[in-house]
């Protein structure tokens, strides 16, 4: 009795094993009806099931100039705000990650906020400032706000690696004859690496389909995620709709695996540790 | 040139808070002058207000933009609204999530924990419009759900359902009940990783101490294994309640014509021009996340994330 108790408590309840299955479906799923829907027939509604399927949304989709000239300038955005947002997060997370000093914990706070506040607020302020300054909307705008709320991923991801390294290595380089420069070079740097990199990575996606702050510092530019908003309040051109966020899903998903294989060691050590 | 470097590189070295302005001045500059500067300039706008009759910005300190957002009953209405929403969302996204969040901490396999974190991180770092935009098939009329209860011979209860006085509406994709599904699909993830978090720091012990001293599964879930994962659901719900508060991408995509905070602000900025009252509106949801964070804290929420 006490022996079959003690093993049907190792194991999880039928209901249990169903909410958690439910909980990823309902998670999951959805994205793979948009799939679906790109080969679809039908353009005039959303009509399930799709009554044919075709391939020429996709031939129709790669000779639109307009959503080319889109996804360019999300691109370009993307990686600027990335490589601004990689230099700002890690210098941040270098200066706070063990420093003690009067005011830490409000510089900790100044650099998550861009996030922790709602994006229309940010969005907003910055427009507002830009309009007070006298700065006219170019690309550069729209970089700007995306390299304010980019830098807290760098810089959480980059902290979470300096919190797990040991200052012993710098320490071991140092008695081992190499200078600082040194130092920086073979060990501090190899050993942030991948920490950079995956935070740059998840910067990347979240600025290549951020539309909050960017419907109010783009001015008249369009970035794919403002055609897609367009396109969702207004529905005129579904098929090409299904097909972009289709190129969209593609797009966020290779960098945010990547990501997560970069810091695939790390995330058990973090998990157990705490 | 190389020595030049060396030398300074042991300066900073031996003048530990030198290196440490050098790091921190750059990103301190970028925060401090262009986010702070614009967000403190923008937010003291609420201070200020619009003459009625030319339709501009007066800038006079006066208090009576915020006392126009507080007596006006159809702003109470946005406000009162929007924080029903975003509680009834945290709650939504702490009853699906949780389920996920015990099975993972407590019965996987490192292999599968992997599995299940990637499930989690995908949608949580994905395009968050195109996954608003999946919800517009799911939800329209001629779309799936409709499908799938026609089906089953169910579609009086989705009429039922929509019949319904406040959740209800013309269709899935133009009611509350359609919105609280977005909301809670959208904002999920956040949930689901704070509670994993906290039960993976509940010992095994602990609950098997619970079943050997006689307790059910359910008493051992309601008095040691809830209680536990508390703090996890108030670090969710810090980013569940604090993201819903402040969009105005769902409500317009999926809603009805009723305004919740964000379109508020919105629309009082844009086409209204009266940025005092839109600074206003923001204000709420700041204010609101203060007093959630300082309870949440106090439910040990900041030692879950």
């Amino acid at each position: 009795m006490l022996f079959r108790k003690k093993k049907n408590l190792n194991e999880a309840s039928l209901g249990l094993k169903i909410g958690a299955i439910f909980g990823i479906l309902f998670l999951h799923v959805p994205l793979f009806f948009i799939i679906l829907y790109a080969f679809t027939t039908e353009d005039k509604s959303y009509q399930f099931p799709p009554p044919g399927y075709t391939l020429k949304w996709f031939s129709i989709v790669l000779g639109r100039e307009d959503i080319w000239n889109a996804v360019g300038l999300s691109l370009q955005v993307a990686l600027i705000s990335t490589l601004s947002a990689i230099v700002l997060g890690t210098l941040a997370a270098a200066a706070l990650f063990k420093a003690s000093f009067f005011g830490r914990d409000y510089i900790t706070l100044l650099i998550i906020l861009p996030i922790a506040l709602p994006g229309i607020i940010t969005g907003i302020s910055l427009r507002s400032a830009f309009g007070v300054a006298g700065i006219p909307f170019s690309t550069w705008t729209i970089i700007i706000g995306h390299a304010t709320f980019c830098m807290v991923v760098v810089y959480n991801n980059v902290v979470a690696r300096l919190r797990r390294s040991s200052p012993n290595l710098i320490q071991a380089s140092m008695d081992l004859g190499a200078n600082n420069i040194q130092t920086f070079f073979y060990v501090i740097l190899p050993n942030l690496g991948t920490a950079i990199l995956a935070g740059g990575m998840l910067a990347f996606a979240l600025s290549f389909d951020e539309v909050i702050v960017t419907t109010f510092t783009a001015g008249q530019q369009t970035t794919l995620p403002i055609w897609m908003l367009s396109e969702l309040i207004r529905p005129r051109q579904r098929p090409i709709t299904n097909v972009v966020a289709v190129f969209i899903i593609c797009i966020t998903f290779i960098p945010i695996l990547y990501a997560s294989y970069m810091t695939r060691n790390t995330t058990d050590t973090d998990g157990s540790s705490k | 040139m190389t020595s030049a470097l060396e030398n300074f590189s042991n300066y900073l070295y031996r003048n530990k808070h030198i290196l440490l302005l050098l790091f921190l001045l750059p990103p301190l500059l970028w925060l401090g002058i262009i986010y702070l500067g614009s967000l403190i300039v923008f937010l003291f706008h609420s201070l200020f207000y619009l003459d009625g009759f030319t339709g501009k910005v007066v800038y006079k300190i006066s208090l009576s933009t915020i006392i126009e957002l507080f007596s006006s009953p159809a702003n109470i209405d946005i406000l009162i609204r929007t924080v029903m929403l975003a509680s009834v969302v945290s709650l939504g996204a702490a009853i699906i999530g949780f389920p996920i969040a015990y099975y993972m901490a407590k019965y996987t396999t490192p292999k599968i924990k992997v599995f299940f974190y990637l499930a989690i991180m995908l949608p949580l770092w994905s395009s968050y419009l195109v996954r608003v935009y999946s919800w517009k098939l799911i939800l329209a009329k001629e779309g799936i759900i409709s499908w799938f209860l026609a089906k089953l011979h169910l579609t009086w209860l989705l009429e039922a359902i929509l019949a319904l006085p406040v959740i209800g509406g013309p269709s899935l994709s133009i009611s509350y009940l359609g919105m609280f599904l977005v909301f809670t699909y959208i904002w999920l993830p956040f949930m689901i990783l704070p509670i994993q978090a906290s039960l993976e720091r509940v010992p095994n012990s602990l609950i098997n101490a619970s079943y050997d001293l006689g307790a059910t599964k359910r008493q051992t879930f309601y008095k040691v294994i809830l209680p536990l994962a508390l703090p996890g659901i108030a670090a969710g719900s810090i980013f569940t309640f604090s993201l819903t508060l402040g969009d105005y991408i769902i409500p317009y995509i999926i809603g009805t014509s009723k305004f919740f905070i964000g379109q508020a602000v919105y629309t009082h900025q844009g086409t209204a021009g009266n940025i005092p009252l839109a600074a206003a509106f923001s204000l709420v949801p700041i204010a609101v996340m203060a007093v959630y964070i300082y309870f949440a804290k106090k439910l040990g929420a900041f030692n879950a994330l």
